[in-house]
């Protein structure tokens, strides 16, 4: 089967819990306020269907939905976590970071941990510093954990089934601006996106825009613009941050010899620094200009639109950072 | 250790610890019209700021408290300005009756200058350092470990102060409550937990979601002393706060409140709470904190006109500080770089 329908990104991620539940008796979903949907509507309809023990409400108990998840994962179930807002899964980070992501080389290899920690990131809504996080790097940095970042709702719903399906623990963020988004999904029950396998979102020769989550959209839209003034942008989705799709980026490099990387988190750290890190690594000779980076500055996110609006960063922003590589 | 003198200094104006009398039989008139102002002005408060909703001048969430007023009310008339307090999302009310400037509160729900945290924090993260308001908080419990700790440095510091913490329901089921509640007796910190009870924890029922006896039998269970009480009654409020002050400052150790209320709205501003049971919403709301504290001021043969004046003085003060900080100005964009760290910090521009 290899048709498709469009959906939202939220219809897209329900539809992949759901496809999955129905496949595998053994998936189920913990957190809080589950019944009722979940905050974004992201479990709509889910409880109905599959009953309350496997669509789970849970207490306001961060550790233990996390802590309990991984009991659950190495005594032969899926669960899927959700933590409502990436920023409280910092309430759970030892049980995660400590405990799942290093049970299974911990004890050599007899432990496994498939589970999947669903975390809403980003700004949205004017919600300030503790409810607008982008902390990919933080598990980015974590031997152990798969991570994802799905731009669209094809993926949206390709990496939650793939995710799902994987045998280690996964985060997966699911940025809160895109729940909305349309777009086209394909059919059918074994319609994964491929973990690790970024997707070239606009093919171009000039320059090499590398992005991931809501921040792709952006890129798109400066290429559009950039179009218009004769610069061709190639614009990669790198939906899977770990493992994450370098081949796709040297050879987009090997093609433009420019490359901007644009994310939301906070440039310092980030994932845009391993990325920018690795190409100079191996690519130095294909690089005609100096890497550019472009993300928050280091600044806690604060609550007024007109200060949250400094922070993100536009399509202005890469059109201006796309300009300056093409000059020098 | 010697047991702290009793500082009369430090208690609120309205009236002080040791004043109230047979409360039920013979109240305290002047003081209960101090209560009743009090609780109108958070619920004319929360109301204009749930109306700002609706005319775009809120971006981002806020958690009315309406239906809760007389905890805030009852407790805070019993600390004094040295007293801290710490609150959560649902915290306008907690703040006000500190006694925080209402507008430049209502400035920080609309994100403009002049607000409590300069529009960097809007309505979950309200404080006030300046009357010990040590902050809402955007993530549940967070608070009473942090509020131990305040307890902590004043009694390292040898002041004579409580700290008063206020969080929900739902909050009993995180690991901070535990730590936070065995840290302040283990060391026998002055605090002063409050838990709200609402029923609700966002949209789950916390019954379903809660084992055992429910949070006082917790906070018993490590030793603290505590009562459950009606927490729509003001009375009842001010009677338990004024006698859990009293034990904390006189050197008891950390004591815990368990009010027993019903949050009249949605979990936040824009939510209509169609998941809760139209029955029960309704038999719990009959039991309103401000329609009680009205029915004690007719008791105690106040006249309707000066209820009503109290009530009419609380819509138009709230209405004018919604109207200034609608038109007040936006903040400059460059503070965004400001108050991040001493060493380190970005410069505008980056
Ligand atoms: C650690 C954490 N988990 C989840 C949330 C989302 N959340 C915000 S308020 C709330 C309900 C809290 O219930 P309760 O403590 O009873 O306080 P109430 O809202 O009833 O005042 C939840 C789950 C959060 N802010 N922080």
């Amino acid at each position: 089967m290899n048709s498709t329908c469009t959906m939202t990104y939220v219809e897209a991620a329900i539809a992949a819990l759901r496809e999955e539940m129905q496949r595998d008796a053994s998936v189920w979903a913990l957190g809080e306020d589950l019944g009722r949907g979940g905050v974004f509507g992201q479990y709509k309809g889910l409880q109905n269907e599959f009953g309350p023990a496997r669509i789970a409400d849970t207490p306001i108990s961060e550790a233990a939905i996390m802590g309990a998840a991984l009991g659950a994962a190495m005594t032969g179930t899926r669960p899927v976590v959700e933590m409502r807002f990436s920023d409280f899964a910092l309430c759970a980070v030892d049980e995660l970071v400590n405990q799942a992501a290093k049970a299974r080389y911990m004890f050599g290899g007899q432990a496994r941990a498939p589970l999947v920690v669903r975390e809403p990131v980003g700004m949205w809504g004017y919600l300030a510093a503790q409810h607008s996080q982008s902390l990919e790097s933080w598990y980015t940095h974590i031997p152990g954990l798969v991570v994802l970042a799905p731009a669209t709702a094809r993926d949206a719903k390709g990496l939650l089934k793939a995710a799902i399906r994987c045998d280690d623990p996964v985060v997966l963020l699911e940025h809160k601006n895109l729940w909305p988004m349309r777009g086209e999904v394909a059919n059918g029950m074994d319609a994964l996106t491929p973990i690790g396998k970024a997707d070239v979102a606009r093919s171009g020769k000039d320059i090499t825009l590398v992005s991931w989550s809501a921040m792709v959209h952006e890129c798109l839209a400066a290429a559009d613009i950039l179009a218009s003034e004769g610069i061709e942008a190639e614009v990669i989705d790198l939906r899977s941050l770990w493992p994450w799709d370098e081949e796709a980026v040297f050879a987009s490099l090997r093609k433009t010899g420019r490359l901007v990387i644009v994310q939301e988190a906070v440039t310092t750290s980030g994932f845009g620094a391993e990325i920018a890190a690795r190409v100079a690594e191996t690519c130095h000779s294909d690089l005609k200009s100096p890497i550019q980076r472009l993300g928050s500055p280091r600044v806690p996110i604060p609550y007024a639109p007109l200060l949250e609006n400094e922070l993100k960063v536009s399509p202005q922003m890469i059109t201006a950072a796309v300009k300056l590589s093409v000059r020098s | 250790m010697q047991k702290p003198e009793y500082d009369a200094e430090l208690v609120h104006a309205l009236g002080g610890a040791g004043l109230l009398t047979d409360q039920k039989n013979n109240p305290d008139i002047e003081r209960l019209k101090d209560h009743y102002r009090q609780m109108l002005r958070i619920r004319a408060f929360e109301s204009e700021a749930v109306r700002a909703i609706a005319d775009a001048l809120v971006p981002g969430f806020i958690h009315p408290s309406i239906g809760q007023e007389a905890v805030p009310v009852g407790v805070c008339a019993h600390l004094g300005r040295d007293d801290l307090l710490l609150s959560t999302h649902r915290g306008h009310g907690h703040t006000l009756a500190k006694g925080a400037d209402a507008e430049a509160m209502m400035r920080e729900l609309f994100g403009r200058e002049g607000g409590t945290c300069r529009g960097k924090g809007g309505s979950m993260h309200i404080a006030d350092f300046s009357i010990g308001m040590l902050g809402a908080n955007g993530v549940v419990a967070a608070n009473i470990t942090i509020a131990a700790g305040a307890a902590h440095a004043l009694k390292l510091r040898g002041k004579n102060n409580v700290v008063a913490c206020f969080f929900g329901d739902g909050a009993t089921n995180r690991g901070p409550f535990l730590e936070g509640l065995n840290w302040a007796k283990t060391f026998d910190l002055p605090v002063l937990f409050v838990c709200e009870d609402n029923q609700w924890s966002a949209t789950t029922k916390t019954s379903a979601m809660l084992a055992g006896p429910g949070p006082l039998a917790r906070a018993q269970s490590f030793g603290l002393a505590g009562t459950s009480i009606n927490g729509n009654d003001i009375l009842a409020v001010d009677e338990a706060a004024k006698n859990a002050v009293a034990s904390i400052k006189n050197g008891g150790g950390p004591h815990f409140l368990h009010c027993r209320t019903y949050r009249h709205g949605g979990h936040t501003g824009t939510d209509p709470a169609a998941y809760r049971d139209a029955a029960e919403a309704e038999t719990a709301m009959r039991d309103d904190p401000v329609a009680t504290c009205a029915q004690l001021l007719r008791k105690a043969d106040i006249s309707e006109s000066s209820i009503r004046a109290i009530e009419e003085e609380a819509t138009a003060e709230m209405r004018r500080i919604k109207d200034n900080a609608s038109h007040a100005p936006w903040p400059d964009k460059r503070i965004v770089y400001e108050d991040v760290q001493d060493l380190g910090a970005v410069e505008a521009g980056r």
